[in-house]
C-alpha cells in the first residue's frame, strides 16, 4: 500500500477516513475476547509469539551507518516525539480484529526504535497510552497492556544490550501490578544506558503533567521554600516528568493516520517543535514514512519567535 | 465622473461577494460552526519582502487581511476569535522592527473602538491576554482603553495575545493559583480554624485532595475568557504552535495553509470550518468520553 507522508495544507485534497468517520462513529464492534487475538486459539498468543515472523532488530554499531539519501547527521532531531495512530484502523480496514492492529502495530514500534539508534537520534517519546484512551472497551485495554507487558519482557535484554535507556512517564498507579513492577525494573536496568533514551508515555496528560509540577510547586511555597512570585519557566520544568532526559522539548512531533491534532500529548513541551503529520496509519509508518518526516523537519527554518538567521 | 462609475463598479462587487458570502454561510451554518477560532498570523515579512515592500509595510497588509477575516468569522457566527499579535519571543526582533511594530500596534487598537469599526459594528468585546506589564506605556493604556470602552459588547469575543506565551501564561496561572492557596492558608489560620498550614499539608499528599488542581490553574490563565479553541489556523505554511495556546490546544484541529498571512481570504476559511464539520462528530464523541 503506498502511503505518502501529508503536509498540513494537503489535509483538504482527500481522505477517505474523512467520508467514513461518521459511519464508523468511533465506536469499535463488539468483541468476544476470544476474537480479539489475531490467532484461532481460544487464549492469548504465547510468549514470544508477539513479533513472530519478523527479523530481530539489527542495531547497527553508533556512526557506522550511512544515513538515507537526502538526510544529514548534523541536522538530525535532538528529540523526536511520535502518536502512534492509526492501529485500530489498520485491522478494520483489512477485516482483522483489533488486536491485530496493535501487534502490527508493535512492529512498527520496534523498527522506529532500530532506526533512531542508528540515525543518532538522542531522545525518542511514544505516546503508548493516553489518560483519555481507559474509555475504550475494557477487552481492548486489557490487550494493549497485556501486549506491552509481553513486547517489553521480550526485548528487554535486547534493549539494554544495544544501549537504550528507558522511562516511563505517566500515572502508572491505574496500571496491574506486575506491569508497574516490570516497568520499574526496565527503569532501573537501563538507567546508564546513553545511545537512545526511550520514553514511553503510558497513562500520560499533558495537562496532568503540568498539573502535577504546578502541585508540587504548591507545595514548596506552602513549606515556605519559594514564594509564588519566584515560580518561573524554568522552575515548572524542572517538575514535569520529561525532567528525566536533558531534551526535554521535541525537535519533531509525528503522528499517523492523518489526525491533525495534540490530543493531550506533551503540550508544554511542544511550544516550539515541529509538526509533521502522516497520512500512514501507524503499523505502515515505516523507514521511508520516517526519512520523508526527518527529511520534511531538516528543511524547516525554526526562528523562534526571532528574526531569520 | 469616471471616479463616480469606477467607484459604483467596485461597490457592485463588493455587494456582489458579500452576497455570496452570505450564501455560503448560510450553507456552512446547516453543519456546526466552530464556537472559536485561533490564528497565529504568520508570513507578514515575507509578504513585504515578496511584494517588494519596505520592512513594516507587510504588517499593515496583515492588519487590513485581519479585518477581513474577523468580518469573515463573525459573518458566520463564530462567537470567538483569538489572534497571536506579537508574542514574547518577538521582542527578541530587531529595536526598529519591534518598535514599528507596537506603534503600528498601537494605532490599531486605537482605531478599534471608533465608531465604524467592525468591533462595534459585530458588538465585539476585546481582551488583550498576555503580560501587559511587558509593553509600553501607551500600548498598555491604549489596550486598557480598548478594553474598557467594548466591556458592555456580548455577541462576540476577539482576545488579542500581545506579550503573550502560553508557558508564560501557565506560570502566570500557577503563581495566582499558589498565591490564592497560600492567601487562604492564612485567612484559615487567622480565624483560628485549627486548620493550620501543616494539617493541609497532609491532606496535599493523599492523591484525593490536591493543593492545586486543573481548574485552579485554568481559572487564572489570561484565556479563561475563551472556550478552548476548536480550530488553530497557521499561515505561511509553517507546521508548531510557537508556545501558543499550548495548553488550550489539546483538542483543536490544526490547519495549516502555505498562504502568507496578508494573502488570507475567505476560501481559507470556508476550508477550515469543511474539515472542522469533517472531524466533528468524532470530536463529540471524544469529549463526551472524557
Amino acid at each position: 500500500m503506498a502511503v505518502v507522508p501529508l503536509r498540513l495544507h494537503l489535509s483538504f485534497t482527500s481522505s477517505p477516513r474523512h467520508v467514513s468517520r461518521p459511519s464508523l462513529g468511533g465506536l469499535l464492534p463488539s468483541l468476544s475476547s476470544r476474537s480479539f487475538f489475531s490467532s484461532a486459539n481460544n487464549g492469548p498468543p504465547e510468549k514470544g509469539a508477539i513479533l513472530n515472523g519478523t527479523p530481530p532488530a539489527h542495531y547497527a554499531a553508533e556512526d557506522s551507518v550511512a544515513l538515507p539519501a537526502g538526510l544529514r547527521r548534523e541536522l538530525m532531531p535532538s528529540h523526536v516525539a511520535v502518536i502512534m495512530d492509526g492501529n485500530r484502523r489498520w485491522a478494520r480496514m483489512r477485516g482483522l480484529p483489533v488486536g491485530s492492529g496493535y501487534e502490527a502495530g508493535a512492529r512498527a514500534f520496534r523498527s522506529i526504535v532500530e532506526l533512531c539508534c542508528n540515525w543518532g537520534i538522542r531522545v525518542l517519546t511514544v505516546f503508548a497510552f493516553s489518560s483519555d484512551n481507559w474509555f475504550r472497551p475494557k477487552v481492548e485495554t486489557d490487550f494493549l497492556m497485556g501486549l506491552f507487558e509481553r513486547g517489553l519482557r521480550d526485548e528487554l535484554q535486547h534493549l539494554t544490550s544495544a544501549g537504550v535507556r528507558i522511562s516511563i512517564i505517566g500515572d502508572v498507579s491505574r496500571l496491574l501490578k506486575p506491569l508497574q513492577v516490570l516497568l520499574a525494573d526496565a527503569m532501573e536496568t537501563t538507567i546508564n544506558n546513553s545511545r537512545l533514551h526511550l520514553i514511553i508515555a503510558v497513562n500520560y496528560s499533558g495537562q496532568n503533567d503540568i498539573v502535577q509540577a504546578c502541585q508540587k510547586l504548591a507545595i514548596k511555597v506552602k513549606d515556605g521554600l519559594i514564594e509564588p512570585e519566584e515560580i518561573n519557566e524554568f522552575l515548572v520544568e524542572r517538575e514535569l516528568e520529561t525532567n528525566c532526559t536533558d531534551f526535554p522539548h521535541p525537535d519533531l512531533l509525528i503522528r499517523t493516520s492523518g489526525e491533525i491534532r495534540i490530543s493531550n500529548f506533551l503540550l508544554w513541551q511542544l511550544a516550539y517543535t515541529e509538526l509533521y503529520f502522516a497520512h500512514s496509519l501507524w503499523p505502515d509508518f515505516g523507514e521511508d514514512e520516517f526519512r520523508e518526516a526527518v527529511y520534511s523537519f531538516q528543511r524547516r527554518q525554526r526562528r523562534y519567535g526571532g528574526q531569520k538567521s | 465622473m469616471e471616479k463616480q462609475s469606477s467607484n459604483r463598479a467596485t461597490q457592485l462587487i463588493e455587494g456582489l461577494g458579500s452576497s455570496l458570502r452570505r450564501c455560503i454561510c448560510s450553507v456552512l451554518s446547516v453543519g456546526p460552526v466552530p464556537k472559536h477560532i485561533a490564528f497565529i498570523m504568520d508570513g507578514n515579512r515575507r509578504y513585504a519582502k515578496k511584494q517588494n515592500l519596505e520592512a513594516g509595510a507587510g504588517h499593515r497588509f496583515g492588519f487590513l487581511a485581519l479585518m477581513n477575516i474577523l468580518k469573515y468569522c463573525y459573518e458566520l457566527g463564530v462567537k470567538y476569535v483569538t489572534i497571536y499579535a506579537f508574542s514574547i519571543d518577538n521582542f527578541k526582533r530587531r529595536p526598529e522592527e519591534v518598535q514599528s511594530t507596537m506603534q503600528l500596534i498601537q494605532e490599531k487598537i486605537e482605531g478599534l473602538i471608533e465608531k465604524e469599526s467592525i468591533i462595534n459594528r459585530y458588538g465585539v468585546r476585546v481582551h488583550f491576554c498576555g503580560n501587559l506589564k511587558l509593553l509600553s506605556e501607551p500600548v498598555k493604556l491604549a489596550a486598557e482603553k480598548a478594553m474598557n470602552a467594548t466591556a458592555c459588547n456580548s455577541k462576540a469575543v476577539l482576545s488579542i495575545c500581545i506579550a503573550y506565551t502560553s508557558t508564560d501564561e501557565i506560570v502566570h496561572a500557577v503563581e495566582e493559583a499558589c498565591k490564592e492557596k497560600r492567601d487562604e492558608f492564612r485567612a484559615l489560620d487567622k480565624s483560628g480554624a485549627g486548620y493550620g498550614l501543616s494539617g493541609l499539608g497532609e491532606n496535599a499528599t493523599d492523591r484525593n485532595s490536591p493543593l492545586i488542581d486543573t481548574a485552579d490553574v485554568e481559572k487564572h490563565m489570561y484565556m479563561a475568557v475563551a472556550p478552548d479553541p476548536d480550530i488553530i489556523i497557521r499561515t505561511s505554511g509553517e507546521t508548531r504552535l510557537s508556545n501558543f495556546l499550548l495548553w488550550q490546544s489539546s483538542s483543536s484541529l490544526l490547519y495549516s495553509p502555505r498562504v502568507l498571512w496578508p494573502d488570507i481570504g475567505f476560501w481559507h476559511l470556508v476550508r477550515a470550518v469543511l474539515d472542522f464539520q469533517r472531524n466533528f462528530a468524532y470530536m463529540e464523541k471524544k469529549r463526551k468520553e472524557s
